[in-house]
């Protein structure tokens, strides 16, 4: 590595940086303002530039990339329409607290301003969607405003972070050099908590007779699964998860409770309706959990831990906040409590009896498939050992209910935003990251189309993802909706009509494609999939049309509004 | 209730925009916000008047602080403070009125900073609540422009 003392231009400073944050990946797509930066590349060998086909694939093959390893997500793309390009995957990537910096080409700083050619103010633009962004104006602020970048993503609640590069400062000359330490004087996150809270927490605890962990994306990016799983089974608590939580404690253990929520587990939200103490880790009681906050967990005393204070009190006014990291939160809470909570088996069993009334089941038809079993038998043939991306909407809350995810870092998902088209690049970034475990993709047949130019990446770089498309034809979850609440309009839902063939598509971009319609070959579908590595593979499951997810809880109502199945919409628990 | 919140925040190009698109991404009340360099010229001062109960104000001072460029958040609403705004405002001028806005010009403390034949201009500095009683009693003669620079307010010294 260059010592400090040496002068280098823009991009090669560039280069030096990311060494030092020991980046692996950069998802990128070249263009004018950039070229320095490629000229630069072109002779890079340690680090790895993976070729997008959009700059949207880019941002999310970041982002599957963060979730699978914790590490930052690098993307590198031009002025204007290239940047432009990257909203949607920042947003995303925002609203999930996934660490990610994004680098943009910009026009040389003398033309700013100017509606010059392929100018768009992207720091104006990404403002409300990233942790913090940058415009560096002088070449010598490069070094020290990427380390900062990589702090602020990585450090307290993890999020993107934006540096926009100026085509002149990237070609301009500075004495290289990099700061050993990084000092921002306005983020100061709190990692440890308050021990006199954590106590207070532990104390009510101890004197709980319906105690409930509810758990989510926070305790998987602080890498606590270990000291919530300590914590759980020696308290003999029950943990129920959010979508981004599953996998923080394992799926197949008796005191996983699943996905609570609109359409979590109808034992979950019976246990949250009946809870006498919630303990709120790395959550943000978004509304598709709640539902109706004021019906939300009536009885229950509140905990919430949060590494961001504006998460606390922010939805849900709880009795008792405590931020801070859920890692050191959960290990400081496991000290605080050297004895069991006593007489917990009539909450335990209260539960079994809600699990046994309404358990998840289906029911297989001849000559018919339904996702839930593509999902099961997914979840079977890989022991629940897969790395698991979805896109959004019905395949997606189905994964959340058939899947079992056993270990953290397990489901890749869009929660926040719901952006579809966010499955396959995610799926091929996540793949980048986790070579020793298979990464599997479910996604809808809309949601494939919005990004399946990406397809040809995966394809290039022989990325072995297993895309299991659920084609129903339907923007399913959107017909959902039409048909429960909208007087069964299908507005702009069917897309049996338009659709192309995706086995002859896959096909057409050279990925290696199956077709299965009924369980038998699904099963063999799945099997062959998983056994091939070659390269990604697609298989076309012709599922059900019109089938349903349930329990539901329709938006914005409280428990007792819950929709156990479709013959009986209106079944009051 | 109103609130008002005084930020310290890094004087960086752009700062003021991140502070006031926070306010309208979330939704907060901003009725004004003004800003200046401090005696450091590394950091700015803004004064926030805002609205909003304490669920709401809790929200905007925590997201104030979440702001990379915030260094220091302080609700002065129920700390001793001086607060203060400055208003400056052209009126018509008649012959027959003449002495009358005179004499109110020196009920509020006022200073002429111009005046033309037909027209006068005056600077006011007071409390919010003090720039509002003078525009309304200033209207019936006429007021043809004004300028108001929203509220600055500091912490009462020891």
């Amino acid at each position: 590595m260059p010592s400090s003392s040496q002068t280098l231009n823009g991009s090669e400073i560039f280069f030096e940086c990311l060494r030092r944050e020991n980046v692996e990946y950069i998802f990128g797509y070249p263009g004018g303002s950039l070229l320095k930066v490629y000229e630069t590349l072109y002779d890079v060998k340690d680090i790895q530039h993976i070729l997008v086909r959009h700059e949207q694939g880019a941002t999310h093959m970041a982002e599957g990339y963060a979730r699978a390893t914790g590490k930052p997500g690098i993307v590198l793309v031009t002025s204007g329409p290239g940047a432009t390009n990257t909203v949607t995957g920042i947003a995303n990537a925002y609203m999930d607290s996934s660490p990610m910096v994004v680098f943009t080409g910009q026009v040389p700083s003398t033309l700013i301003g100017n509606d010059a050619f392929q100018e768009a103010d992207i720091v104006g633009i990404t403002r409300s969607i990233t942790k913090h962004n940058f415009l560096v104006k002088d070449v010598k602020e490069l070094a020290i405003t990427i380390r900062k970048a990589f702090f602020l993503a990585t450090n307290g609640r993890p999020g993107p972070v934006l540096i926009d590069m100026p085509k002149d400062v990237l070609n301009a000359s500075c004495d290289f050099h990099w700061p050993d330490t990084v000092e921002i004087r306005g983020f100061k996150p709190t990692v440890k908590c308050h021990i006199n809270q954590v106590e207070k927490a532990a104390y009510k605890i101890a004197k709980a007779k319906r105690p409930l962990l509810y758990v989510g994306g926070g305790v998987i990016s602080s890498n606590a699964s270990e000291e919530l799983r300590a914590f759980a089974i020696k308290q003999n608590i029950p943990v129920t998860m959010t979508l981004q939580g599953l996998g923080a404690f394992p799926g197949n253990h008796p005191l996983s409770m699943g996905m609570l929520g609109m359409h979590g587990t109808y034992w979950s939200n019976q246990a949250v309706n009946n809870c006498d103490v919630l303990i709120a880790v790395g959550a943000r009681f978004d509304d598709r959990v709640t539902g109706k906050i004021e019906t939300f967990a009536p009885q229950a005393y509140k905990i919430h831990n949060d590494i961001d204070p504006t998460n606390v009190d922010k939805n849900i006014k709880v009795e008792l906040p405590i931020v801070g990291d859920a890692k050191h939160f959960l290990a400081a809470l496991l000290e605080a409590m050297p004895k069991k909570v006593e007489n917990l088996e009539p909450w335990l069993s209260e539960i079994q009896t809600w699990r046994e009334k309404c358990p998840l089941t289906y029911t297989n038809e001849e000559g018919k498939l339904k996702t839930e079993f593509v999902i099961d038998e997914v979840s079977k043939q890989t022991a629940g050992n897969a790395v698991v991306v979805t896109d959004v909407g019905q395949h997606q809350m189905w994964t959340s209910q058939y899947y079992t995810f056993t270990n953290p870092r397990s489901i890749i998902t869009s929660g926040g935003l719901g952006t579809m088209g966010f499955g396959l690049p995610a799926a091929i970034g996540a793949a980048f990251g986790v070579k020793d475990r298979p990464v599997v993709l479910f996604c809808g047949d809309g949601g494939f189309m919005m990004n399946i130019q990406e397809l040809v990446t995966a394809v290039h770089y022989k990325i072995p993802i297993k895309i299991f498309l659920i084609n129903n034809s339907f923007l399913g979850m959107v017909r959902q909706w039409q048909e429960l609440f909208h007087k069964e309009k299908y507005s702009f839902t069917d897309l049996g009509d338009s659709n192309p063939d995706f086995v002859k598509v896959a096909e057409a971009f050279g990925c290696k494609a199956l077709i299965a319609e009924n369980t038998d070959t699904a099963q063999q579908a799945i099997k062959k999939a998983l056994a091939y590595n070659e390269g990604p593979v697609l298989v076309d499951f012709r599922v059900e049309k019109k089938d349903m997810v349930f329990p539901m809880v329709p938006a914005g109502g409280s428990i007792s509004d819950m929709l156990l199945a479709r013959l009986n919409p209106k079944t009051m628990v | 209730m109103k609130h008002i919140i005084s930020v310290l925040v890094e004087n960086k190009f752009g700062t003021l925009n991140r502070v006031a698109n926070m306010f309208s991404a979330r939704g907060f009340n901003l009725a004004s916000i003004s800003i200046g360099e401090t005696e450091d010229p590394e950091f700015s001062r803004m004064t926030i008047v805002t609205n909003g109960d304490d669920h709401i104000i809790s929200q905007v001072v925590k997201q104030l602080n979440r702001l990379v460029d915030t260094i220091k958040v302080t609700d002065l609403t129920r700390q001793p403070h001086v607060e203060r705004e400055l208003l400056l405002m052209t009126m018509k001028l008649s012959k027959t009125q003449q002495h009358e806005i005179f004499e109110l010009i020196n009920v509020f403390k006022g200073k002429v900073v111009d005046i033309k034949q037909k027209s006068i201009t005056i600077e006011v500095i007071g409390s919010p609540d003090k720039i509002n009683t003078t525009i309304d009693i200033f209207k019936p003669y006429g007021i043809k422009e004004l300028a108001r620079s929203g509220a600055v307010a500091i912490h009462r010294g020891e």
